[in-house]
């Protein structure tokens, strides 16, 4: 079996990118999973870490550049608070030099983190923005991973599916389906919130955008977990033929339901709305198909940043309230702090931890000598409850506290998040919605987190909902 | 100094006071204005405080930045005298400027 010699995979690996419009991408996938599986019989792949949970050390027992703030247990284990306010006082951008996902730079505090986030010239976002790389032989091409100008050109070709323009007609659509859900509840039993409010909705919500099969719309939500879980990228639990597998099955359905709308336009249909029908109407991007790991990444991306995110915001916001009683009360008097709520509990929760770059040249940041090349992550989550960025008390949870808009959750620079006014929207209705129902939402049990070090998310809470008497 | 015509997207006008050297922002946010978010506190690094200048005024409001224009280039909203009023600066030149405001912030 000669053709493994690794000499030659610099010729195969581009070979396989371009057969592209000639092979299906699934097919493409599949050959990608076994020439990896060959690799790893062999001994030629990249070692993948394995995640195996103990419990974490308290943080004043640890040297302060032992700390390992990519440990995909921190969050679960609710140690993350206090490791990550030891580094913003004693280390604001700290070395870790031997973390599972090599070296890297924690940036920690509001004010350095809005530096390397709007300075693009600086830090690149290239090649992905996980600490860790994606899985080898599946690497796609994302904008949330490019630079300007390339960045710029994908952007815009599907910001507009998330426009305020578009919402704003999407409004009453949204606010139907939040009703459905929500009036299929039960009431005064225990059930679990994670499934039956937070990924039904978002599924929903993606099925729309996508025009995607309603009744399988349930294959978005688990794409995304398994997308985002791989351990060398995030320290998930996904394994990698359920990530290769996941990754045939939706290249084969998003290419069925391009070439269907493709087909559409050809015979002359009005186009719709959704993210497809936007891509095809725009000159750069109407062949994506035939590039396919870019396909793939707009598709991935787009799926990730609609799911994860809002549905641990629309768990967090009621998890929120019951680790704050007082607040609950505030929003019951008065329903009008609604959207500065929201805005809260996108910062309380930073659904996304943080995002990754990699210094273009060196740079001086709070003292430490960043190199060319080494990674930096800017942790939201920490810059997020920044004593010196936020007046009141940030790891507090405050439906009317002022300033709310400035919190890091979105990003800021080229690369803010676009769906940021889908994401308030939806939670804006959710949150209208519940409070014409229900008196109450008690949380029963601690809930369950998901393992990682860059998705902040619930895979279980059970709730019991109170009726207006 | 002088004074300055926010104009919102429903067409209600409010005239307000500036000093030199405030930002058009700055002085949206002090007064009020609806429409301006401004999340980033006026590092040009969020887009929420697009205003779009009345033509006769444009050039008054000084030169484009490559950063501002990559923040500009991902509102849909953006025209040919967009501008992202934290990082236009008033003076007097700019004594009864005119900008209109955008139905929607990004």
């Amino acid at each position: 079996m000669r053709i493994l010699n690794p000499l030659l995979e610099p010729v195969i690996q581009p070979a396989l990118n371009k057969a592209t419009s000639i092979i299906p991408i699934h097919w493409q996938i599949k050959g990608a999973h076994a020439f990896q599986n060959v690799k790893h019989r062999i001994g030629k792949d990249r070692p993948v870490p394995v995640f195996k949970e103990t419990p974490l050390p308290d943080v004043s027992t640890l040297a302060i550049e032992d700390i390992d703030l990519s440990n995909p247990f921190l969050y679960r284990q609710g140690l993350w608070r206090s490791y990550f306010k030891r580094v913003r006082d004693e280390r604001p951008v700290h070395f870790q030099k031997a973390s599972p996902f090599g070296p890297f730079w924690s940036v920690t505090r509001y004010e350095d983190i809005m530096f390397v986030d709007t300075r693009h010239d600086l830090f690149s976002a290239e090649p992905i923005i996980s600490i860790g790389p994606q899985p080898e032989g599946l690497e796609i091409e994302t904008f949330i991973a490019m630079d300007p100008p390339k960045h710029d050109v994908q952007r815009q070709a599907v910001q507009g599916v998330v426009a305020p323009k578009n919402l704003a007609q999407m409004e009453a659509l949204i606010r139907s389906r939040t009703a459905d859900v929500l009036d299929q509840l039960p009431v005064d039993e225990p059930f679990d919130w994670v499934q039956k409010v937070s990924i039904e909705l978002t599924s929903r919500m993606l099925a729309t955008l996508f025009d995607f099969p309603f009744d399988q719309r349930h294959k978005l939500a688990y794409w995304s977990d398994v997308a985002a879980g791989a351990p060398e990228s995030t320290g998930g639990n996904a394994n990698t033929d359920e990530f290769f597998h996941a990754a045939a099955d939706m290249a084969k359905q998003m290419s069925l339901l391009w070439r269907e709308k493709e087909a559409r336009k050809a015979a002359g249909e009005e186009p719709g709305f959704d993210l497809i029908s936007l891509l095809l109407a725009n000159d750069d991007t109407r062949d994506m198909i035939n590039r396919p790991m870019e396909f793939m990444g707009n598709m991935v991306l787009l799926i990730i940043g609609g799911n994860d995110t809002t549905r641990n915001s629309m768990t967090g916001g009621v998890l929120a309230l019951n680790q704050f009683p007082d607040e609950f009360a505030k929003l019951r008097k008065n329903p009008a702090l609604i959207p500065n709520m929201v805005s809260e509990i996108i910062r309380w929760q930073t659904p996304l931890a943080y995002m990754r770059r990699v210094a273009k040249q060196d740079v001086t940041l709070n003292g430490q000598t960043i190199k060319q090349g080494d990674k930096v992550v800017m942790w939201y989550a920490s810059g997020n409850r920044d004593e010196r960025a936020f007046e009141q008390d940030p790891d507090q949870f405050i439906i009317d506290r002022k300033n709310v808009r400035k919190h890091l959750s979105f990003g800021f620079g080229v690369h803010r998040c676009m769906g940021n006014r889908l994401a308030e929207m939806q939670l804006r209705i959710l949150w209208e919605e519940i409070m014409k129902r229900f008196e109450h939402i008690e949380v029963l049990d601690e809930p369950e987190y998901v393992q990682s070090n860059f998705v902040r998310g619930y895979t279980r809470m059970m709730v019991k909902l109170t009726a207006h008497t | 100094m002088g004074r300055i015509t926010f104009i919102e997207h429903s067409g209600t006008a409010h005239v307000v006071e500036i000093e030199a050297g405030q930002s058009l922002m700055q002085v949206a946010v002090d007064n009020g204005i609806p429409g301006i978010d401004a999340d980033c506190g006026g590092a040009c690094a969020c887009g929420t405080c697009h205003v779009i200048v009345d033509e006769q005024w444009i050039d008054a409001t000084g030169g484009i930045n490559a950063d501002e224009q990559g923040m500009l280039g991902l509102t849909p909203e953006i025209t040919g005298t967009s501008r992202l009023s934290c990082q236009v600066t008033l003076s007097d030149a700019l004594d009864g400027l005119i900008v209109r405001l955008p139905e929607f912030q990004m």
